[in-house]
C-alpha cells in the first residue's frame, strides 16, 4: 500500500462516526437521491448517483466496522479500496457533487449523503486525489491569503476606487467596531460594487464596521477540497482578526460556502466556541429592516426571481431574509418551481466552479437552472452568491439567454435614498 | 412424521435460535454503530423548527418531494412496507404468536383481507424487483445482498400465501416452510440492509438534528 493510500484510509478512520454507520447501514439502494442530484438528472448517468458516489468510503466502513465485512473481507470476498479506485471515483466526488445537499433532503430513510461526500473527500485529498486546481487554489489561501490570489494591496486598491467614487470611508482595522466584514476574492476582483453597497448600507444605518488586513477573504478552500487542516488553518484567521478587533458580529458575504465554513464549520474545526457571532450579510440586513435603519425607496418594476445559494438555504438556513428584503423594493418578484430549501443549485460551488476539469459538466448541470429561469420568463435573476453568480452569468450567456445577474446586497442598496448615495463620508 | 419433526422443530429450538441470531445481531450491529460516537457541534444552534424527532416523521411522507420519476419505487415501496405491516400485524394467527411473546393483544383483520394484502404486497415486490433490474440507476447500485434481502423478505409471504390456499405441499409442511422461512428472514436482518428497519431512526434522527442546528426543517 503506498503511503499516500494509506493516509487516504487514515483519513477515512477519522471521519467515520457514529451517524456515518447509521447512514450507511440504513440504505437500501432505493437510488432515490439520482432524482434530487441535477448532475443525474441532467445527464441520465447513473455512477452521478449520490450515494454510489461514496462506494469507496461505504465499502471501507463495510470491511473495518462490521462483524460481517470483517469476516468477508477475512474470507477474500471483498476487495480493499486501492489507488486505482480513488483516481476513478475524484469525477464522481468532485467534479459532480456540489455538496448542495439536496440529495440529503429526500433520501427516505434519512441519509445526509453530503455530510459524507464532505467526509470522503478528507480521505480523497489525503491520498493525494483532489483535482490540481483545487489544490493550486487552496495552496493560494494558506500562503497568500486568498484562493485567486487576491492580496491586501489588491484590496486596498479596490477600497480606495470605492472610496473616491461614494466620498464613503472604507475602515481598515477599527478596534471595536461593531462589524467585521468578509469578502470574497470574487467580490473584490469581479463585483467591488459588492463593498459599496456595505459601506452605504452601513453608513445609512448608523454602524460602525471594518474591514481585517489581516483576514479579508472569507472563501475557504479547506472546506471545498476536504482539508480539515487547511479549513482549519483559515478559519483561525479570520477568528484572530475578529478577536483582536473585538468586533461583535463577523459577516460572511454572498459566498455560499464562506458562510457555511465559517458559520458551522469554523468553530468544530478550532475546536471552541467563538466569542463573536457570524451573519451573513443577508441575514445582517434582515436585522436592519427589523431595526428600521433600512430605510429604502423605489422600487423594480421588472420581473425578478431569486436564486437560492444552496448553502444559505439547505445547508445555512438563510430562507426567509432574501425574499423579506428583496420584496422591500421589487413589486414583481416571483418563486421558482422549487426553491429555498429545495432550491436546485447552479451547478457549480462546492469547488466544481475552481475544477477546470469539471468544467464542462457544470454547464450541463446548469440546464436544470436554465430550465427553471425560462420557465417564469423573468426580466433579471438576483441571487446572494458570487460563485452561483458567476456561474448564472457564465450559463445564460452560453444559452444567449439575455438576462442580468444582480447581487441583492447591491440591488438593495440603489434604493437607498439619493441623499445617501451623494453624502461625503 | 418428518414433517411433523420439522414443523416441531420449527415452531421450537428453530425460532427460539432465530430469536437468539436476531436479537443478539441486532445488538452487536447497534454497539457497532454507537460505540463510534460523534463529536458535539460547536456552533452556534440557530432557532428553527427542525429536529431529529420531526425528521423521523416526515420521512415517512417524503414522497411528493420528487417528480414522478420513480413512481415504482414510491408507489410499490408504499405498498409493500404497509403490507408486511399489515400481515405481520393483523393476521389472526399471526397475533396469536404475538400473544405468546407480549402482555397484550389486539384484533386481527378479516382473512380475506389479509389475503388480498398478501397479493399486493407480492406483486409490489415483483415489480420491485424489475425495477432493480432494469433501472439503470437501481442496477448499478444493487449488491448481492439487496437481492437476498428480497428473497428472505419475499419467501415469507409466499409460503404464507401457499399455506392459506393449501398450494402444491401438504399443510403441515407448507406451515413449517412458512415459518422456517420467517426464521431465515430473522437470521439475515441483522447483517444485512434490513437492518434498515431500526437504523433509519437513528439516521433520521441525525440527519434532521444537523438540518434543525442549522434552522432547516428536514
Amino acid at each position: 500500500m503506498s503511503a499516500s493510500l494509506k493516509r487516504g484510509l487514515q483519513a477515512f478512520d477519522e471521519v467515520i462516526d457514529a451517524s456515518v454507520a447509521s447512514f450507511f447501514s440504513s440504505c437500501v439502494h432505493c437510488g432515490l437521491c439520482a432524482d434530487a442530484c441535477l448532475f443525474y438528472t441532467e445527464t441520465g448517468d447513473p455512477r452521478y448517483t449520490p450515494i454510489y458516489k461514496l462506494k469507496p468510503l461505504q465499502r471501507y466502513w463495510n470491511q473495518h466496522y462490521t462483524l460481517g465485512g470483517k469476516i468477508a473481507s477475512y474470507l477474500g470476498l471483498t476487495t480493499a479500496v486501492d489507488d486505482a479506485e480513488l483516481a476513478e471515483w475524484q469525477e464522481l466526488i468532485y467534479n459532480s457533487c456540489t455538496l448542495c445537499g439536496r440529495c440529503s433532503m429526500v433520501c427516505p430513510v434519512g441519509n445526509d449523503l453530503t455530510a459524507m461526500i464532505r467526509k470522503i473527500r478528507e480521505g480523497m485529498a489525503a491520498a493525494g486525489y483532489a483535482p490540481e486546481d483545487l489544490i493550486a487554489a487552496a495552496g493560494r489561501a494558506v500562503k497568500i491569503g486568498s484562493p485567486m490570489g487576491v492580496r491586501l494591496p489588491a484590496l486596498k486598491a479596490q477600497a480606495a476606487h470605492v472610496e473616491k467614487d461614494s466620498g464613503l470611508e472604507i475602515p481598515f482595522d477599527r478596534e471595536g467596531a461593531e462589524y467585521m466584514l468578509l469578502l470574497s476574492s470574487m467580490e473584490i476582483m469581479n463585483y467591488p460594487e459588492y463593498l459599496e453597497a456595505v459601506a452605504r448600507i452601513m453608513k445609512q444605518a448608523g454602524k460602525s464596521w471594518t474591514l481585517s488586513s489581516e483576514a479579508f477573504e472569507a472563501t475557504n478552500t479547506g472546506i471545498q477540497i476536504g482539508v480539515s487542516d487547511i479549513a482549519r488553518t483559515l478559519v483561525k484567521r479570520v477568528v484572530d482578526a475578529a478577536e483582536k478587533l473585538r468586533v461583535k458580529t463577523v459577516i460572511s458575504p454572498e459566498c455560499g460556502h464562506a458562510y457555511t465554513a465559517i458559520r458551522w464549520d469554523g468553530p468544530n474545526l478550532i475546536g471552541r466556541p467563538y466569542p463573536f457571532e457570524v451573519l451573513h450579510i443577508l441575514e445582517v440586513l434582515e436585522q436592519f429592516r427589523l431595526q428600521g435603519v433600512l430605510q429604502l425607496e423605489g422600487s423594480e418594476s421588472q420581473r425578478l426571481t431569486f436564486h437560492d445559494p444552496c448553502q444559505l438555504v439547505r445547508r445555512g438556513g438563510v430562507i426567509d431574509p432574501p425574499r423579506n428584503l428583496l420584496r422591500m423594493v421589487a413589486d414583481n418578484f416571483v418563486e421558482m418551481g422549487d426553491h429555498g430549501k429545495m432550491n436546485w443549485c447552479c451547478g457549480a460551488g462546492g469547488g466544481v466552479g475552481a475544477n477546470e476539469s469539471a468544467a464542462e459538466l457544470k454547464m450541463q448541470a446548469f440546464q436544470r437552472k436554465k430550465r427553471q429561469i425560462s420557465e417564469l420568463g423573468v426580466d433579471a435573476v438576483v441571487t446572494a452568491c458570487a460563485n452561483c453568480r458567476i456561474q448564472l452569468e457564465e450559463g445564460l450567456e452560453e444559452n444567449e439567454m439575455d438576462l442580468p445577474v444582480l447581487g441583492l446586497t447591491e440591488l438593495l442598496a440603489e434604493h437607498l435614498p439619493q441623499r445617501e448615495k451623494g453624502e461625503r463620508g | 412424521m418428518e414433517v411433523e419433526a420439522l414443523l416441531a422443530w420449527a415452531r421450537g429450538p428453530g425460532f427460539e435460535w432465530a430469536l437468539l441470531i436476531m436479537f443478539g445481531g441486532i445488538t452487536l450491529r447497534l454497539i457497532e454503530i454507537a460505540t463510534l460516537g460523534r463529536k458535539r457541534d460547536l456552533s452556534l444552534p440557530r432557532e428553527g423548527k427542525g429536529s431529529g424527532w420531526r425528521t423521523i416523521v416526515s420521512r415517512f411522507f417524503s414522497f411528493p418531494l420528487l417528480a414522478t420519476t420513480n413512481v415504482i419505487t414510491y408507489v410499490a415501496g408504499y405498498i409493500f412496507h404497509l403490507g408486511l405491516l399489515i400481515i405481520i400485524f393483523f393476521l389472526v394467527p399471526h397475533i396469536e404468536v404475538w400473544r405468546g411473546v407480549l402482555p397484550f393483544t389486539w384484533g386481527g383483520l378479516p382473512t380475506t383481507i389479509i389475503d388480498l394484502v398478501t397479493v399486493l404486497t407480492m406483486v409490489a415486490m415483483g415489480l420491485l424487483l424489475f425495477d432493480r433490474l432494469t433501472h439503470p440507476v437501481k442496477r448499478l447500485l444493487s449488491t448481492a445482498g439487496d437481492y437476498l434481502a428480497w428473497t428472505v423478505t419475499f419467501l415469507p409471504l409466499l409460503t404464507g400465501y401457499c399455506t392459506y390456499h393449501h398450494l402444491f405441499f401438504d399443510y403441515s409442511l407448507l406451515l413449517a416452510l412458512h415459518i422456517l422461512s420467517v426464521e431465515l428472514l430473522m437470521v439475515v436482518f441483522p447483517f444485512s440492509k434490513l437492518i434498515h428497519a431500526l437504523t433509519t431512526f437513528s439516521s433520521r434522527w441525525f440527519t434532521g438534528e444537523q438540518f434543525g442546528h442549522k434552522g432547516v426543517t428536514s
